[in-house]
């Protein structure tokens, strides 16, 4: 497997420009002789779609959502980071750049973050302009506001519901071209296989949701904008449907995947309340502005938080890290909280989470500006515990959130397949070994809107347009491997659910590649997980049948994949002989209980590629060079 | 608690569909409505059976997936309340409990509690949008917004899409959804320029797509999880009265 990230050459800050300059073009009449399959329709996949209609492409977006509004980046809360400077607080392209580097523990690629950085600007303007409504001052100016790993207020946001207003505005550019006729929606369809033509990726297959039937659908080019594979934990604050189905079957395919290790753990989650429990509700990070965390220094402490004075509270991170304080990284704060609550600290009724405390914030600030800032995250965590934040701490805890491993891609965000491309969360790029708040939404938008739309000329412009249709043979040996599955699945009669098999495997996985990883669990992992995958196949039971709306038998097919892909998780985290970020090996912490990275050994992204199904996949590597950030030990003391 | 459900079955669009009643014996109040009806469905596979079809995603009152009438009323009883975010506390025990799909001639049954609301999309589609290319903008702080109009567009722009305002209507009208939409982009500065035409398209779409006409019973916020005004609909009704004196833009369909 060949690595060559083409990073183009340059200083940092020209490297975008030059390689937009030295592309090629594909000229305005002939981007219509070009097809392009979009696999989802979330900030990357919708923004990407928008745009490629725009410019002349013909797009054939497809999603298993009955409307493309549906997809999962509707969910996130808290804000988009730009570096505007708006507040006049010191901040720049290079130290959003920076401090992305940073909280990523250094295990990104420079160049891809910078550009990341650079195109933040864009998006904001671009976002505004199409009617996002942003958060404002009474002056009609965009406000702010600051988010875990920065010292800089570069957050802009739309109350807690900024990853809805982004959404519903890239919806809205690619219903635009749908009615223009640029673009095609291909609703509740799902993409089952990728198909590669002579080490190209010329097209997708996937299965209508409501008729079964499995179609071919052929392209010049291969877009997957599918997110992230957080669900492989069963519970985690992805929405249900999530899955790893898309990237997973290109790697079968193909398609390097790097760094699957990496899985943030997002600190503010409601802890679970029950065994019924279906999946956990993330409170924005930006909580963490206004609120204080704190446990009760009293181990077993059951008293409430009312009746325990402010000398028996612990405010374990203003008390660690004085300069960040509740506002350190994600993988920090995660990371303490377990140690609370493993340590006995923990509140609440199962004593399984931490307390974060309005009580101060509402004394200085008001109700009324509290409610401003975070209304509907209070509403919607009162109605999910039955208690009321206002009157007393909200109980959080952390759970799996996001995934900043995926698809290996060059800076052109093509993945080792030629033609197949990866955007968004579903691919490695810019987060390292761990993202920072707020960066999700400009990752994903920045590939859409402002990579993608270029760099895949750059390909098109060397391919020939057509050529190829459906009754090519390698179209119809991968529909024959989908129906294959589909069959395989509905065929067993066993006495288990989906369900409860992916129950089981999530709790394999967060025990073992989940908040701490350890030689020993990881092993035992790569035991059990072959295991569970061969009695999933013998025991599970699939109602129902292949040629109706049947949600068991789409649930069965992804759980059956994260099956497969829960191994090479734990594979490149056992490879990975080091901490680093969200990657948090108990062997190798600092004195201070700090992730140590081994950056003599580990300063490369790991690059896995598929060497058949239970078989030991091979590990590549790309070596990380840091021409631009000293590398360092994280410190937000 | 213990509670008896009545589920609506429709195996495929066109069957006649009836209520099949299951017992639910063990409900914590902690749980949310889905997940009642998760454990449900383990138990109905479990015994061979067939489960339920529901829409959900989520399942944080976002996505707008799920939707269904409970007890008669669309996301049930709790106000400003997607049924994902509905908890069993809203409940007591003993309490019958009937569970029915949208019910909306342009939102077809696909199965059990499964509607198709595509036609939401080819609402939006007729001009729900500002028209801006990729790369075009202006710098983000080039036009301020006075912080009054952009909250009032922020609480138009809320809605999730979820169809409850349809299935509360007596007449089966989205216009409290096609409102919300042309309230959301007219009051921005950045929606003037396509303001009449927008309205003119997407109020014509609507009536195509076989929703009713709004008359004012106003079911629709009462239904709407995000609390979205009737307010909206008396804007769009003066936008809509404006845009068709004016001289019969160009770009509206039957021009």
């Amino acid at each position: 497997m060949e690595l060559n990230a083409k990073i183009p050459s340059g200083p940092i800050a020209e490297k975008w420009d030059n390689h937009r300059f030295e592309m090629k073009l594909v000229n305005p009449a002939n981007k219509r002789k070009y097809e392009v399959i979009i696999v989802g329709s979330g900030l990357a996949g919708a923004s990407a779609a928008a745009t490629m209609g725009e410019l002349g492409y013909r797009v054939k977006v497809f999603t298993y959502h009955d409307s493309p509004r549906r997809a999962h980046s509707i969910a996130a809360q808290g804000g988009i980071n730009a570096a505007k400077n708006y507040q006049n607080d010191g901040d720049s392209v290079f130290r959003l750049f920076y401090d992305t580097v940073k909280g990523g523990d250094f295990r990104s690629r420079e160049a891809n973050v910078y550009r990341l950085a650079q195109i933040s600007l864009n998006i904001i303007d671009q976002a505004v302009a199409q009617g996002v409504p942003f958060a404002r001052e009474y002056g009609g100016l965009l406000a702010n506001r600051s988010f875990g790993g920065a010292q800089v207020s570069r957050t802009f946001y739309a109350r807690g519901q900024t990853g809805q207003q982004l959404l519903l505005g890239a919806y809205q550019a690619l219903e635009r071209q749908v009615a223009a006729g640029t673009v095609a929606v291909d609703t509740r369809s799902e993409m089952l296989d990728v198909v590669v033509v002579d080490g190209v990726a010329r097209g997708i297959v996937t299965r209508d949701m409501l008729t079964g039937e499995i179609r071919s659908h052929v392209a010049d080019a291969v877009v997957l904008a599918t997110g992230g594979y957080s669900n492989v934990f069963f519970l985690s604050t992805n929405a249900k449907a999530c899955n790893v189905t898309a990237t997973w079957r290109a790697h079968r395919r193909g398609a390097g995947f790097a760094n699957p290790c990496y899985t943030q753990i997002h600190p503010t989650c409601i802890p679970p309340s029950g065994d019924y429990q279906s999946k956990l509700t993330l409170m924005s990070e930006s909580l963490r502005n206004d609120g204080r965390i704190w446990v009760p220094k009293k181990e077993g402490d059951t008293r409430p938080a009312s009746q325990i004075p402010e000398s028996e509270r612990d405010y374990y991170l203003e008390r660690l890290y004085p300069s960040f304080g509740n506002l350190t990284p994600r993988d920090i704060a995660s990371r303490r909280a377990k140690e609370m609550v493993d340590a006995g600290h923990g509140v609440g009724e199962r004593s399984n989470g931490v307390f974060l405390d309005f009580s101060h914030a509402i004394e200085r600030l008001g109700a009324d500006a509290i409610s401003e800032r975070y209304g509907n995250l209070f509403a919607m965590y009162e109605k999910i515990t039955g208690e009321d934040p206002y009157k007393r701490p909200m109980r959080i805890y952390p759970a799996p959130h996001y995934t900043m491993g995926g698809l290996w891609v060059d800076y052109d965000l093509m993945s080792t397949v030629p033609g197949l491309f990866v955007i968004g969360e579903a691919n490695f790029s810019d987060h390292g070994a761990n993202r920072l708040g707020a960066s999700a939404l400009m990752q994903g938008l920045a590939d859409g809107y402002f990579v993608i739309p270029m760099t895949i000329g750059n390909y098109l412009a060397r391919v020939k347009p057509g050529g190829l249709d459906t009754g090519h043979a390698a179209f119809a040996d991968v529909e024959r491997d989908v129906k294959g599955r589909m069959e395989r699945l509905l065929a067993g009669n066993g006495s288990r659910t989906v369900d409860s098999f992916h129950i089981e495997l999530g709790r394999i996985m967060w025990n073992a590649c989940g908040m701490a990883r350890s030689e020993e669990g990881l092993k035992d992992a790569l035991q059990k997980i072959p295991e569970l995958r061969e009695q999933y196949w013998k025991e599970v039971n699939v109602p129902g049948s292949g040629d109706t709306l049947n949600q068991s038998l789409e649930k069965a097919g992804r759980v059956a994949d994260f099956m497969e892909f829960a191994e090479v998780m734990c594979w490149d985290a056992l490879t990975r002989d080091e901490s680093a970020g969200a990657h948090y090996r108990v062997e190798h912490t600092t004195d201070e209980g700090e992730a140590k990275r081994d950056d003599e050994h580990f300063a490369h992204a790991a690059v896995w590629e598929f060497k058949g199904v239970g078989e030991k996949p091979e590990r590549h590597t790309e070596p990380l060079e840091f021409e631009n950030v000293q590398l360092s030990q994280r410190s937000y003391k | 608690m213990r509670l008896t459900l009545h589920v609506w079955r429709q195996a495929t669009p066109r069957d006649a569909g009836r209520f099949e009643t299951f017992d639910a014996p063990d409900v914590s109040e902690h749980m949310s409505f889905l997940e009642l009806l998760d454990v449900i469905n383990e138990r109905i596979t479990e015994n061979g059976g067939e489960p339920i079809a529901f829409e959900h995603d989520c399942r944080e009152g976002i996505c707008g997936s799920c939707g269904m009438v409970i007890n008669g009323r669309p996301h049930g009883p709790q106000d400003l309340t997607t049924a994902c975010q509905l908890h069993m506390r809203q409940f007591r025990d003993g309490q019958e409990v009937w569970i029915e799909p949208w019910r909306a001639e342009a939102f077809p049954v696909i199965k059990d509690l499964v509607v198709d609301r595509s036609a939401f999309d080819r609402i939006i589609q007729s001009g729900g949008y500002i028209s801006v290319r990729t790369g075009s903008a202006p710098d983000g702080n080039a036009v301020p917004v006075p912080k009054v109009f952009a909250d009032e567009a922020f609480d138009a722009a809320t809605c999730i899409g979820c169809g409850a305002c349809v299935a509360a209507c007596p007449n089966a009208s989205a216009m409290l959804f096609t409102s919300a939409k042309v309230a959301h982009l007219g009051l921005l500065p950045q929606g003037q320029t396509e303001r009449w035409d927008r309205v003119l398209g997407m109020v014509e779409t609507h009536d195509e797509e076989g929703f009713g006409n709004c008359t004012n019973h106003g079911a629709c916020e009462n239904a709407c999880p995000k609390g979205i005004s009737v307010d909206y609909i008396a804007r769009l009704n003066r936008d809509l009265v404006k845009a068709t004196l004016r001289a019969r833009p160009v770009g509206a369909k039957d021009a």
